[in-house]
């Protein structure tokens, strides 16, 4: 019989294994995606517009199309759901309606994104159409900004829930009224924390792509309103990939979307850093 | 005793966290611009009684209160508006808690929720409040850096300062000075003596010293009830009452 | 007063912004039931869930294939992606020296998570593919039918979707072991026992429920994700006979044929939705119930 200590050595050296297995799968896909791509990447493919359905030329519209849209995303998004988590947390946290809204949030939260392109296309594209111009920048973004409301109403949430009571009673002790010590003291406290998933949000609407399949039409041109159809880096990057078999824009755009990703990630850690320092102080 | 004006009293005030009977058929006059002092083992209720008279104890579902409070002869639960009792009755807390902004905005907090906009006065009232609460010298010069960059004794005065900027007529302070050292404790403690000639201040200590050193009246907690109250000087010299001689000189189990 | 109506009024929009995700997921029940159900009021539950044949063009619509395949593909990536995910979880947990983790392992693994799915889709095309293509040829009973000897297919999804659900296993796992008290690590390394001992036999009971809550939440992923499983699966709309065999997922289903359907078939494709969407309600609803039940547990 093997002694617990060779054990011990055994586990422990596939532990080590699993990790640097999980490490080397990213350096792989990163790698390999980079060394692809970052020779495509030059001034001219981020400027010039693309050509025979993005077979050759740049990729400028999908450039401009991917911050329209996540601005927009965002300016439904974030409002709605950071009220939506001051009343979760500060108005009622218990109770049956409160219990609703959080099983609404957590449903939300694990709806695939291909489901939430047929309630977009259903609801946005078709019934809205007067509104949205149908397939267009606005039914995305609308859709969009339903499938990160979960992420921030709860970042939002755990960070009020991290601001200490003590505030608050400072606040009420002063005379202040309940919108005013959560607008004045409690919001701007969460505030490193609400970024933190705003942020989080931003990656993930960077990224997606089924939902806009159904939603946003894959116009490349560069949309000059929101009723405009556009097309966005991801899924100019699905397009070329599979529909016009164009690898290596393919593996340029993926080079700027993995560019753009990574850049999220830094600042999003950066917030979280500073937000410790403030709290530990 | 000196006889002066009573600006705050309760009538059979009880309280309870739930069926947690908290503090039972309190019946105590508070004297206008004095010191009253509660004293009370831990536990014994007096921070509860404290949040009774600002009402901070609303803020918590669960609690029932019966009896009455009365504020310069109003009560307090039903003649006044909330935030108009809190804007009279000013809160200092055990642990300093300034907000995290800067030392200027923090004293121009209240000010500014109850509606003053204007600058001049703003940076009127910060510095007269900063004066007040004998903080003014030491931050003069960096009035926009963040409060938390001061010691603990300067954020409880800082603490102290914001209350004043409401222009409050009561005081409450929840043992302002046990987070403190011996001579932030001393600062403030001086403060109090001055502050007492403005305002009514109703403080809550664990420290005997401090009790008899800055207190008109002290009051006696004990397991929610009040065992004697009365002037200070009688009450650490001539205890009626047994319990509060053990306590006084440090019997209590 | 005035103050106090103010007070309501704020009182009234946080509501309504809070009401927003409650009423969007009702209104999503909603337009996906009310455009697919027909399908399934016109030619029958079992007919459309168990049909193995998906020809929208003559009008039969049997999902069997895409149901096989969401499922075939998301337990290969289960296969593949847990003990990968759990191992690295206990590594981070308890072994990996606390610079490593925080400099080199927690970035890389959040970057995995925050790389977009069309990104994998295509390493999945270019580099997965290709390799079991080539594998493939060499067995010779493949090498006439594309759909077998493509690479494309059940293999290649498997792969990408563990890729792809690691940081979601690996992320819960690691809290649920950090969070076993430490009371019980102490308790048995007090007894002797060694550290992987006390791993195996004290820790990972203590932490199961939250590492299948992982694991679970890990699967509603890989039933759920779209772009990568359609970039490398192949996409024929058959019930496979070999893990070589291309196939369809139900994302993708409606993902490759929303673009150009109409009349009946955006409706059958409705119907699609309604399976997964249920599908994933079922999943999601078991982790939860998992995750809550360890808590009460603890
Ligand atoms: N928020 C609360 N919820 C429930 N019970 C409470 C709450 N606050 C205080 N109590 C209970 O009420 C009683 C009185 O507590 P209180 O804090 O008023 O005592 P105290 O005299 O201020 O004690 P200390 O000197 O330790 O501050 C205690 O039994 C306490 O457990
Ligand atoms: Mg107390």
């Amino acid at each position: 019989m093997l002694k617990p200590r060779s054990i011990e050595k055994f586990a422990k050296f596939i532990l080590w294994c699993a990790a640097l297995f999980t490490v080397t799968f990213l350096v792989l896909v990163l790698g390999f995606i980079l060394s692809n791509g970052l020779p495509k990447v030059s001034w001219e493919f981020l400027t010039a517009e693309p050509e025979a359905m993005g077979a050759a030329g740049g990729i400028f519209s999908t450039i401009v199309s991917t911050v329209i849209f996540t601005v927009t995303t965002l300016v439904i998004a974030v409002p709605i759901g950071i009220l939506a988590a001051i009343y979760l947390t500060e108005y009622i946290s218990k109770g049956p309606i409160a219990g609703a809204i959080r099983f609404g949030t957590d449903a939300l939260a694990g709806i695939p994104s291909i489901v939430f392109g047929l309630f977009g296309f259903a609801f946005f594209v078709v019934i809205l159409k007067p509104v949205t111009g149908g397939w267009s920048l606005a039914s995305g973004a609308l859709t969009a900004a339903f499938m990160i409301l979960p992420t921030i109403i709860t970042t939002t949430e755990e960070a009020i829930k991290a601001v200490p009571d003590s505030y608050r009673e400072g606040s009420y002790a002063l005379g202040a009224t309940k919108w005013q010590t959560v607008s004045r003291i409690v919001l701007p406290s969460a505030l490193p924390g609400v970024m933190t998933g705003v942020i989080l949000g931003i990656g993930r609407i960077v990224g997606e792509t089924a939902a806009l399949l159904l939603t946003l039409g894959g116009s490349l041109y560069v949309p000059l309103s929101l009723t405009d159809p556009a097309s966005t880096m991801s899924m100019h990057l699905y397009k070329v990939a599979m529909e016009v078999g164009a690898m290596d824009m393919a593996f340029g755009t993926a080079t700027v979307l993995i560019i753009t990703v990574l850049l999220i990630n830094i600042s999003a850690n950066f917030i979280m850093r500073g937000l410790k320092r403030r709290t530990t102080t | 005793m000196h006889e002066s004006q009573v600006k705050i009293y309760t009538e059979d005030l009880n309280l309870f966290y739930g069926d947690n009977h908290a503090i039972k058929n309190i019946d105590i006059q508070v004297q206008e611009n004095k010191v009253t002092a509660l004293i009370g083992p831990s536990g014994c209720g007096k921070s509860t009684f404290l949040k009774t008279l600002n009402r901070m104890n609303d803020l918590i579902p669960y609690v029932k209160i019966t009896g009455e409070v009365y504020l310069d002869n109003l009560n307090s639960y039903n003649d006044y508006d909330i935030v108009e009792l809190r804007k009279r009755i000013g809160m200092v807390f055990q642990k300093p808690n300034p907000f995290p902004m800067s030392i200027y905005d923090n004293i121009a907090y209240g000010p500014r929720t109850h509606g003053i906009k204007d600058k001049a006065v703003l940076d009127e009232i910060v510095e007269k409040s900063l004066q007040s609460a004998a903080l003014w010298v030491e931050v003069k010069d960096r009035l926009k850096q963040n409060a938390f960059g001061l010691s603990g004794g300067q954020q409880q005065r800082l603490c102290i300062a914001r209350v004043l900027a409401v222009e409050p007529e009561v005081v409450l302070m929840d043992e302002p000075t046990s987070a403190l050292d011996p001579l932030a404790t001393l600062k403030i403690e001086d403060l109090v003596q001055v502050l007492k000639n403005n305002y009514t201040i109703i403080i809550v200590t664990h420290n005997m010293q401090q009790a008899g050193r800055i207190s008109d009246h002290t009051a006696f907690f004990l397991n929610g009830e009040i065992v004697e109250y009365g002037a200070t000087e009688e009450i650490f010299t001539v205890p009626r009452d047994k319990r509060t001689e053990d306590y006084i000189t440090g019997r209590f189990g | 007063m005035n103050r106090e109506h103010r007070e309501k009024i704020y009182r009234v929009i946080l509501f309504a912004s809070a009401l927003i995700a409650l009423l969007v997921i009702i209104m999503i029940g909603g337009f996906i039931f009310g455009e697919g159900m027909p399908i399934f009021t016109k030619y029958g539950l079992d007919k459309v869930l168990l049909g193995s044949k998906w020809q929208p063009s003559n009008h039969i619509y049997g999902l069997w294939p895409m149901i096989i395949g969401s499922i075939y593909t998301t337990m290969g990536a289960l296969i593949l992606g847990v003990p990968l995910g759990v191992l690295t979880a206990i590594f981070l947990a308890e072994v990996a020296p606390k610079r490593l983790v925080d400099l080199v392992i927690r970035p890389a693994i959040e970057l995995l998570a925050g790389i977009p799915s069309v990104v994998y889709g295509l390493f999945g095309m270019v580099i997965i593919v290709p390799a079991i293509r080539a594998l493939a040829s060499t067995i010779p009973a493949y090498a006439e039918d594309p759909l077998l000897s493509s690479g494309y297919g059940i293999i290649a999804g498997s792969i990408i979707l563990s890729i792809m659900i690691l940081p979601t296993i690996i992320s819960i796992s690691e809290d649920a072991i950090r969070s076993v008290p430490a009371e019980y690590k102490e308790g048995s390394l007090a007894l002797g026992a060694t550290h992987w001992q006390t791993i195996s036999k004290v820790m990972l009971p203590a932490a199961s429920s939250g590492i299948i809550a992982a694991v679970v939440l890990g699967m509603g992923r890989a039933i759920g994700e779209t772009m990568a499983i359609i970039m490398v699966a192949g996409n024929a709309p058959i019930v496979p006979d070999s893990i070589f065999s291309s196939v369809r997922s139900l994302t993708g289903n409606i993902a490759i044929e929303m673009a150009y359907s109409s009349g009946e078939h955006t409706k059958a494709l409705f119907a699609t939705g309604i399976v997964l969407f249920i599908l994933i309600m079922i999943v999601n609803s078991f982790a939860l119930w998992i995750s809550k039940r360890g808590l009460k547990n603890a």
